[in-house]
């Protein structure tokens, strides 16, 4: 379990060198170099890939002069096909712990420790940076994508046997069991919520960690009002598919 | 052959000639081309071979040929647009794997020759 004291006096220290930060960008240039400096302001020398995503500003070049590693993608995949990407790669470089933050500065660096201890002390699969739990400070979100979130927190409990709090969040650490799971079956587009079903159908285990939001540091979010529509339908879908094959297996193993 | 029919099948026929004129520049590729040479053929049959629409009809319980060669139509291009749907997922997933591996490909190679480039 960690201790308090443990979490405190940990920020200081050199990142751990089984630890990779990913971080997913699609047309990021306002934000990407003022994430990058922060975070190793926290976690020096913390290794981090940015994935980009074909985007149309500079934000691979300067991604690249602030000092990180990118993978660029030839051609725009989305969101989930970019997470994706960068499991792989990660996969292949050896690393443990991977946690994925956002381009944008919503994430606040401080927490990664608190990921990356859960992960290590609880052995649990995938650990979820929660906006929602009694201790979470800061920035929520939108009136919106509150209801959206409480949705999804009702869908989901039956199916994970076990209650979620903010399963849209993209504040994730997973451990190289996961990662390996990820690097073959990921969900595409808006991966979040699917990739909760998929680790269950794996029996894998998740657990939240409190950690606090912050409103973007720039730029503009990706989710425009009429793509919030197609986003439940499409994670309704692609949740409701999983199921489907969840059952299957369950039957063949019978 | 009531003006229902012969439109049909002249539509037909334009889509089986447009199919193999594609086919012959290569730009459908000839599996691809089954499914609607098919299909072209199969609206043809029941269109040229005048016992079978009536046939349909009464198996399928309708009163109006026309509406029959319709759903018949309906059927069919569902069945292709089905096939196609498989198909083009197939080829979605294929090609995203293929972009992370070349994404992934192209960054072992630039750390590699980062590495050179270190040595000499
Ligand atoms: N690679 C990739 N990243 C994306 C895409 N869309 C969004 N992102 C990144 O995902 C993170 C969260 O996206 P954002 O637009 O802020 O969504 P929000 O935080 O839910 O409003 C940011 O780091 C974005 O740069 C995409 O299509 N491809
Ligand atoms: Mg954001």
């Amino acid at each position: 379990m960690p201790t308090a004291s443990s979490l405190q006096h940990t920020a200081a220290l050199e990142a751990p060198n089984d630890l990779l930060v990913l971080i997913p960008a699609f047309n990021e240039s306002a934000c990407i170099a003022g994430v990058l400096s922060e975070l190793w302001e926290i976690l020096p020398g913390c290794a981090v890939v940015v994935v980009d995503d074909c985007s149309r500003d500079a934000t691979a070049q300067l991604a690249e002069q602030a000092g990180a590693q990118v993978l660029r993608l030839p051609h725009h995949l989305g969101l989930g096909g970019a997470v994706q990407a960068g499991y792989k790669l990660a996969y292949e470089l050896g690393y443990e712990v991977v946690i994925r933050i956002d381009g944008d500065g919503q994430h606040d660096p401080r927490d990664i420790r608190r990921i990356y201890d859960t992960l290590k002390e609880t052995g649990v699969e995938m650990v979820i940076g929660s906006r929602f739990l009694p201790e979470s400070s800061g920035y929520k979100t939108t009136f919106l994508r509150g209801l959206v979130i409480r949705f999804f927190r009702l869908m989901l409990r039956p199916i994970l046997a076990q209650p979620v709090r903010d399963p849209t969040s993209g504040f994730v650490g997973v451990n190289r069991a996961a990662l390996e799971l990820f690097s073959r079956v990921f969900p595409l587009e808006y991966p979040e919520i699917e990739a909760l079903v998929v680790l269950q159908r794996c029996v894998f285990r998740f657990r939240e960690v409190p950690c606090s939001m912050r409103p973007r540091a720039g730029g503009q979010s990706s989710i425009t009002l009429w793509k919030s529509v197609y986003y439940i339908v499409h994670v309704l879908l692609g949740v409701f598919v999983n199921i489907l094959k969840m059952d299957v297996r369950r039957l063949g193993g019978r | 052959m009531p003006p229902m029919q012969s439109l049909v099948a002249a539509v037909t026929l334009v889509l089986i000639a447009a199919v193999l004129v594609q086919v012959r520049r290569a730009h459908i590729r000839v599996e691809y081309s089954v499914s609607w040479l098919g299909a072209g053929l199969a609206l043809l049959a029941v269109t040229f071979y005048p016992g079978l629409l009536p046939r349909l009809a009464n198996f399928a319980g309708l009163q109006d040929e026309s509406l029959t060669l319709l759903l018949l139509v309906g059927c069919i291009f569902l069945f292709v647009l089905f096939r196609l749907s498989i198909v083009v997922s197939a080829l979605k997933d294929n090609n995203i794997a293929l972009a992370q591996r070349l994404a992934i490909l192209e960054y072992h190679l630039s750390h590699l020759n980062e590495k050179e480039t270190q040595r000499s």
